[in-house]
């Protein structure tokens, strides 16, 4: 049986036949639509995160199947001090396969140990969220067309920006990829994630802090919230908050074919005016978010459709 | 030998672990459990060495296949394991670092799950063999020496 703990779970072939299925599902959503038929999904969310759950719920009831969970730690068996492991010996009687979202890190991997049905990482603390990767690449590959010769700039706060550290983790094992890291100094990306994944694998990559010196040359543009308790004080937030506040005025910077991305939710750091530029594709990322998870669902259940 | 000015006598069966970095013997007196078993232990310290200067000796009399040695190559692999029997060297084992680590060292971080979850075997596994690197299993959180 098969969990997905973290995006590299996967082999880049694997992933190539999921992100197949995703397509199919996207073209043909009809074929699919009873195909988890008398299937539960439980979602176990210790922590909320409404738009991860809602996500695997609709990917659950895409497929005909039904749900159930909980939605914070507070209203499950965890207030009472049950333990992960306990209460996925328990799910495990009840459910087919479970998302599970925990603060602490490594809580599903734990729950996977002790479970008889597939778990999927809905993201544990600071630590993998591979789904959101799963959807990332998706939309990537679907929109742009390839998942190698890319050159994509991060933006943000790409130092305790988890989805950042996974999606380059997940795009090195692809051919021909730059990137380019746009931070203020406060939030440049990790020495680890420099070291022990870019320079071990020879991937080329510059760092700049100023947006618009970034923009005119990049395939993709991946956008992340600065958050203002990452400053120490209130005088550099305000310094660099402007900074990366992607308008109309910086869009007419970027190639014609350069897509922005953003995992949401959004601050400020792209404006509304932004939104109806062809090039802004986080709303459909949305939508790719909940076919990559049906097509994981499919997947981990070893379910097959004609 | 030097350390035998001590007068410790010699074992009929069982190990010598020499060339123990000085003062380190204790931490590997409590690794090993060796408080846990009924047997003879000599924990020799500050002993001269040619090769280290200063060095720890731990003599243990007990049956060879009573302890797990693999947590030796965590805690230092330069230590020369001398396996006894009938009063002579029969053996000397290399040390190598082990691919797991089980309960030997906890997860420092906050956030990880080994931090609320009663009974979860802390778990280091080897990620870098180059450069000696452990993670915790659960959350990946690098394991630092010092
Ligand atoms: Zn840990």
């Amino acid at each position: 049986m098969r969990h997905l703990m973290n995006p590299l779970d996967f082999s880049v072939e694997e992933l190539d036949q999921l992100m197949d299925l995703a397509g199919d599902i996207e073209a043909h959503p009809e074929k699919y639509a009873h195909a988890c038929e008398g299937k539960k999904l439980a979602t176990l969310f210790y922590e909320p995160s409404t738009r991860t759950r809602l996500s695997h719920e609709a990917a659950m009831l895409n497929l005909g199947g039904s749900i159930m969970g909980f939605s914070s730690a507070a209203s499950s068996s965890a207030a009472k001090g049950e333990s992960v492991s306990d209460t996925i010996r328990m799910i495990s009687c009840y459910a087919d396969i479970c998302a599970m979202r925990h603060p602490k890190e490594g809580a599903p991997m734990v729950a996977s140990q002790h479970s008889t049905i597939p778990v999927i990482n809905a993201g544990d603390g600071g630590h993998q969220h591979p789904t959101q990767t799963l959807t990332d690449l998706l939309t990537i590959r679907s929109l742009k067309g390839r998942l190698n010769h890319l050159k994509i700039g991060l933006c943000g706060d790409l130092k305790f920006g988890r989805t950042v550290h996974s999606l380059i983790n997940a795009l090195v094992r692809y051919e021909d990829i730059e990137f380019v890291l746009i931070s203020p100094e406060e939030l440049r990306l990790p020495g680890y994630v420099r070291k022990d994944v870019l320079d071990k694998k020879h991937i080329p990559y510059t760092e700049v802090v100023r947006l618009e010196e970034a923009l005119p040359t990049l395939d993709l543009l991946y956008m992340t919230r600065v958050q203002k308790e990452r400053f120490f004080n209130e005088e550099d937030y305000v310094r660099m908050k402007d900074f990366y506040i992607l308008d109309k005025a910086k869009m007419a910077l970027a190639p014609k074919d350069m897509l922005v991305l953003h995992p949401l939710p959004r601050v400020n750091e792209i404006s509304v005016e932004v939104d109806d530029d062809p090039r802004a594709v986080y709303f459909k990322q949305v939508q790719y978010g909940v076919y990559i998870r049906m097509a994981l669902i499919l997947t981990l259940l070893d379910i097959h459709v004609d | 030998m030097v350390e035998n000015r001590l007068n410790i006598g010699k074992i009929s069966e069982g190990f010598v672990l020499d060339h123990i970095q000085a003062g380190k013997s204790m931490e590997i007196y409590k690794h090993l459990r060796l408080d846990k078993l009924d047997c003879c232990v000599a924990i020799i310290k500050n002993a001269r060495s040619n090769k280290m200067g200063k060095k720890d000796i731990i003599k243990i009399e007990c049956p060879i296949d009573i302890i797990d040695l693999d947590i030796l190559g965590f805690i230092d692999h330069n230590i020369t394991v001398n396996i006894i029997e009938n009063e002579t060297i029969v053996d000397k084992r290399q040390l190598k670092l082990p691919k797991e680590i089980k309960n030997v060292i906890k997860c420092k971080n906050p956030r990880c799950i080994t931090s609320i979850e009663q009974e979860l075997d802390h778990i280091f596994v080897l990620t870098d063999e180059e450069n000696e690197v452990y993670r915790c299993k659960y959350c990946e959180e690098k394991y630092n020496r010092h």
